[in-house]
């Protein structure tokens, strides 16, 4: 073995050929000058400028990665809805609610890397929210009556899955569609792709699993305070998405289709409200009407 | 250069040992056993049907202490089965019935849907697991996961129990307690077994759908209330 001096020294070219005297049968390596020439010859492809070879190599990956189509029905065209991290999600969720500064949350936070774990496990964790929570509510809500009788509603977790799921994917469906057949007519420099709308819509609904869980408790104030406010949240950070792919089109098609997305946004928070969760007021006033025929 | 030549030196005597090549290597591979023995190690025929069951539930019962004390141990992992998450959802589903679910159709789950919600949530999962890039198998997750309901069987049994007592808020909270801590325990000890397949930074992913599942064939298993 070396002396700890000589592996921290340089060594000069004429140990190496000493030591080569003495141990013929050692192995050699020798790097020769083969490894850089494809470097070069990659880093002169794509325009001809001198770039470094690791960015020329992620360029003509990425741009590789664009061109390969793997069929739908394979398992690895799935697995490249998956490949992102926990903090990618995190950040994703947390830029949903946020839609200050003003920002387009395609560009910002998918970066041509829409995900499907996301939007999937947000629509389910909403769906299991909206039902339990409805539970309790309406437990909450006809607590201390003698002739209510709890029992855990199954039916509705069906309901609203359809209705949270429909939601998910079948506004998508026609947003795309609609921009896809606006864009034949305008060309537009910004275009969605279908998966990239999903993941939109899908992390749009993050914030209402707080905003359910808030609407246990039975005070009708705080339902409609935690409903605008996550409207507000939720719908502004729609509306900044795809205001850049319909700027360029009539005013009236604009307006017409971002309150579209607004509206929808309004209709499912304000019907899973109505329908999961009981209001109060009305049950008090069949109490007194029957104390009141009673007498 | 000494100590390379001291080294060589056990080695020496082999430079001259040489195989030609127009000797052919021959002899007779045969294995010191007689041929029944041989046949009855490797099939299980002519055992009597009493062994075999004897095997499977041995196995079964086996996995049913790892997933007492969960230690990072593959012996769950490695012989998979699904006898053991087939006993555990049959009783959970038996258990849940008998819940106001004569008199109205909003009692308590069907019988087919706890056995819905299981084993289509377990497939999801795995599914999710295996799409982020899990190195664990179809079946192995599936087995995992159905053994794991184990200690939410254990607490719907006694809350059973418990409710026999009565239904005030005393019984509700200590179902309320007794659920919390298998769900807890149920959680804790498939991502024992799950977690190892995952690379770290995707862990919280894979973990998040199975505290979901848990979450809510425990919330299935508090709201029971029996028929009055």
């Amino acid at each position: 073995m070396a002396s700890t001096k000589d592996a921290f020294e340089f060594q000069a070219f004429e140990e190496a050929g000493n030591l080569l005297e003495e141990n013929r049968d050692a192995v050699t390596i020798s790097i020769e000058d083969e490894g850089s020439k494809p470097k070069r010859a990659a880093a002169y492809s794509p325009g001809g400028n001198e770039e470094d070879p690791l960015t020329s190599d992620d360029r003509t990956e990425l741009l590789s990665g664009q061109k390969k189509s793997i069929p739908f029905w394979t398992f690895e065209y799935y697995q490249q809805f998956f490949d992102i991290e926990t903090h990618h999600v995190k950040e994703r969720i947390i830029g949903s609610v946020r839609p200050w500064p003003v920002k387009n949350f395609i560009h910002v936070y998918l970066r041509r890397n829409p995900d499907l774990f996301g939007p999937f496990w947000i629509c389910t964790t909403l769906v299991f929210a909206i039902a339990i929570s409805g539970n309790i509510s309406n437990f909450l809500v006809h607590l201390g009556k003698p002739n209510y009788k709890y029992t855990p509603e199954f039916r509705k977790v069906t309901i609203a899955a359809t209705a949270i799921f429909s939601y998910a994917w079948l506004v998508p469906l026609a947003l795309w569609g609609t921009l896809l057949w606006r864009n034949n007519k305008i060309l537009s420099l910004v275009s969605y792709s279908f998966m990239e709308i999903v993941c939109v819509y899908g992390y749009s609904l993050a914030i209402y699993i707080p905003a359910v869980v808030l609407w246990i408790l039975p005070y009708e104030w705080l339902r409609w305070c935690s409903i605008v406010g996550a409207l507000c949240l939720s719908g502004s950070v729609l509306v900044m998405t795809f205001l850049p792919a319909v700027r360029d089109d009539h005013p009236k098609v604009m307006i017409s289709i971002l309150s579209t997305i607004a509206l929808l946004n309004v209709l499912l928070a304000v019907g899973c409200k109505a329908y999961f969760f009981s209001k109060p007021e009305p049950a008090e006033i069949s109490t007194s009407d029957q104390v009141t025929s009673s007498t | 250069m000494a100590s390379a030549e001291e080294a060589s030196r056990p080695f020496a005597g082999l430079s001259d040992v040489s195989i030609s090549e127009d000797i052919p290597v021959e002899g007779d591979i045969s294995v010191p056993m007689s041929s029944s023995r041989r046949d009855d190690e490797f099939s299980t025929l002519d055992e009597p049907v009493k062994e075999t069951i004897l095997r499977d539930l041995r196995a079964v019962g086996n996995k049913f202490i790892h997933v007492l004390y969960p230690k990072r141990s593959s012996a769950l992992l490695r012989d998979w089965d699904l006898w053991g998450p087939l006993l555990l959802c049959v009783t959970l589903a038996l258990l849940l019935q008998g819940g106001a679910a004569d008199s109205d159709d909003q009692g308590g789950p069907q019988f087919a849907e706890v056995f819905v919600i299981i084993w289509f949530g377990s497939i999801i999962i795995t599914l999710n697991s295996k799409l982020l890039g899990g190195t664990i198998s179809f079946f192995q997750s599936l087995c995992v996961l159905g053994y794991c309901i184990m200690p939410l069987t254990a607490a719907m049994a006694v809350c059973r129990i418990v409710l026999v007592g009565g239904t005030g808020t005393v019984s509700f909270a200590v179902r309320l307690v007794v659920v919390t801590a298998s769900f807890g325990w149920s959680t804790f000890a498939s991502t024992a077994f799950l977690a190892d397949s995952q690379p770290p930074n995707r862990k919280a992913l894979v973990v998040y759908p199975v505290f979901l599942f848990y979450f809510v064939i425990g919330w299935m298993i508090l709201t029971f209330s029996p028929s009055q």
